[in-house]
């Protein structure tokens, strides 16, 4: 398996304050990778670095195998991003949000027909096809934001929180698509606060104060920590902040 | 290209499906032009005099009639003592009082001298001083067919003449200045709330982690609301030539071309303030406070900039539409042609190259 993020002593500071301090780990392809920590750990400004948002003060990164300093436009064409506010354009309907974002990643008008069809009759969103996407309900806005943000295929997808807000049966079925999608080869970095979706990723990492203080798979980190769930993995590992979560 | 298409579609998409917003965008300059044309008419027209003659003599009658004939006024009371003009003027029935001497046409014909008091009401100054110019006109004239050569000889009477708008139509001053708000309107206050509206509902973000060229949304933005300024530019020129009788005395080519310049300003101005706000309000509150009373107040469209103090007029050389406002005014009204508004050209010009600098640098690819 190839490595897909390759980060070295990212570190991301504001003014004397250090949001990301030091982090280094990698990510497989096609893999689940799992982001996690409480509030104001650092996580959401770590995965804006990997995605262009936001310059690293100190170390480096590939993503899809550009560096993150020098190729951003490249590393830009080749992820998707789904952010924890909801992203989608609320007053233009289904299918042009589809189109507009296709465009946007420079898809072909045919390309972007075909894709649209076959989503929307894998969603079973045939009837909402032509619907303002502000009258959906949240499950259905959140699988279109998370369908929009893979929808040119990309070689990684960052998912921040994209769950915030939903029931469990709601967020399971958001799950499977997430579970689709690795088995079509997209490697899916999401970040999440619920700890039962963190079972759900192949490996994930735990940020706590800007440092990332483990990292392994679910159940590596349960026998080592002695733990019953992840729940109680993180309980331990959060205990250890000195920072105040906002 | 693609890209730039797709983004423009939707930009239009958001506007049209707010359908209130663009019917006040398309009414507004029509209400402007209404309110400005026919209800805050600073044209005299019909003002309502009381007149106050004790002797009516053959004098009297005939400058009654003359005021009363003319289009500026319309002889509303007969007083008889200075006790009916008080109550006239209280009860809002007269805003201007002509008082006859006693035994006024006798003083004349024998003395060569008689007097006529004006009294205006002045709570609106700018008023009182137009229709007691013309009172004045009425009287004079008078006196000069009542004896051309005799009485006058050895008086100089100044024969008034005004240019480009003889009819002292206000229309003529507020066209220029209802253009000049209603660009500043559209093309900053809607375009930076525009902007800002991605960065408040989370989407900008989206924006900036695709590869969409920072330009190319900007352009987006830009493209419909400079739709919109043109087609509100064509209303107010059919309903300033066809409904308020204000003709373009010069080249319509000219004026387009300052027109579209002051646009480019205004879009730059609306950029440079969505870079420095991050929320719509914040965005409201500039473009509302910081340039809709500058263009009210400083741009020549209200009050005269030569009468302002000092420090004010030095301010007003930094209100893109006193200059804007100035050229509109030198093609519509005098008809002079491009050479004639260099100078306002020229500053617009660097006006808007200054702005688009300074915006096209602050607009942050990246996020802090």
């Amino acid at each position: 398996m190839d490595t897909v993020i390759k980060v070295e002593n990212l570190t991301k500071r504001f003014g004397d304050f250090t949001a990301v301090d030091n982090i280094t780990f990698e990510v497989k392809r096609g893999e689940i990778f799992g982001f996690l920590g409480a509030n104001g750990a650092g996580k959401t400004t770590a995965m804006r670095m990997l995605c262009g948002l936001s310059i690293p003060t100190e170390g480096k990164g590939t993503v899809a195998g550009y560096d993150i300093f020098r190729q951003p436009e490249l590393v830009k064409k080749s992820i998707g991003y789904m952010s924890q506010k909801f992203s989608m354009y609320e007053d233009l309907k289904v299918w042009e949000n589809l189109e507009l974002f296709g465009g946007i990643y420079g898809m072909h008008d045919k390309e972007i027909k075909i894709k649209t069809d076959e989503l929307m009759g894998r969603l079973n969103f045939e009837e909402e096809r032509d619907q303002l996407v502000k009258s959906l309900p949240l499950g259905f806005k959140q699988k279109l934001a998370f369908s929009v943000s893979i929808f040119h295929h990309p070689q990684v997808v960052f998912l921040d929180e994209p769950t915030g807000g939903v029931d469990p049966i709601t967020r399971r079925r958001f799950w499977e698509m997430i579970y689709d999608a690795t088995a079509s080869g997209i490697t899916v970095f999401v970040t999440t606060h619920y700890m039962d979706e963190a079972e759900y990723c192949d490996r994930v990492s735990i940020m706590v104060d800007g440092r990332i203080e483990a990292l392994d798979s679910p159940m590596n980190l349960k026998r080592t920590y002695n733990a019953k769930n992840m729940d109680e993995v993180f309980q331990q590992l959060a205990r250890k902040s000195t920072r105040k979560a906002d | 290209m693609k890209q730039l298409f797709s983004f423009i579609r939707k930009e239009f998409h958001h506007i049209l499906r707010d359908k209130t917003t663009v019917m006040i965008l398309l009414l507004m300059p029509v209400i402007q032009i209404v309110l400005f044309g026919f209800a805050l008419s600073q044209e005299v027209k019909d003002t309502k005099v009381v007149v106050l003659a004790n002797t009516s003599d053959d004098a009297t009658r005939r400058i009654i009639d003359r005021v009363d004939a003319s289009e500026y006024f319309d002889v509303a009371v007969v007083a008889h003592n200075s006790n009916d003009i008080d109550a006239a003027f209280r009860d809002g029935k007269a805003k201007l009082a002509m008082v006859f001497e006693d035994h006024f046409s006798e003083n004349l014909k024998h003395t060569g001298k008689a007097h006529i008091q004006l009294i205006a009401d002045a709570t609106d100054p700018n008023a009182a001083t137009s229709f007691l110019f013309y009172a004045s006109n009425i009287i004079t004239n008078y006196q000069q067919d009542l004896s051309p050569t005799q009485t006058n000889s050895g008086l100089i009477t100044p024969e008034v003449k005004m240019l480009y708008n003889p009819q002292m139509k206000s229309a003529f001053n507020f066209v220029p200045g209802v253009l000049g708000m209603i660009m500043i309107l559209i093309c900053a206050m809607m375009t930076s709330i525009a902007i800002v509206r991605e960065k408040e509902m989370g989407t900008m973000e989206i924006l900036l982690v695709s590869p969409m060229k920072p330009i190319y949304t900007i352009l987006s933005k830009i493209a419909p609301y400079f739709v919109l300024s043109v087609i509100n530019f064509a209303t107010i020129m059919l309903l300033s030539v066809f409904v308020l009788k204000v003709p373009i005395a010069g080249s319509f080519i000219s004026l387009l071309t300052v027109s579209l310049l002051y646009i480019f300003v205004a879009l730059s101005l609306g950029l440079l303030i969505s870079t420095l706000t991050s929320s719509q309000l914040a965005a409201m509150m500039i473009s509302g406070m910081g340039l809709m009373i500058p263009v009210m107040l400083l741009s020549g469209m209200i009050f005269p900039i030569e009468n302002m103090p000092a420090f004010l007029r030095f301010i007003s050389n930094f209100v893109p539409a006193r200059w804007y406002i100035d050229a509109v005014k030198t093609i519509m009204i005098k008809g002079l042609g491009l050479g004639a508004v260099l100078k306002d050209v020229g500053v617009l010009v660097l006006m808007g190259t200054v702005l688009v600098t300074i915006s096209l640098k602050k607009f942050k690819v990246r996020l802090g």
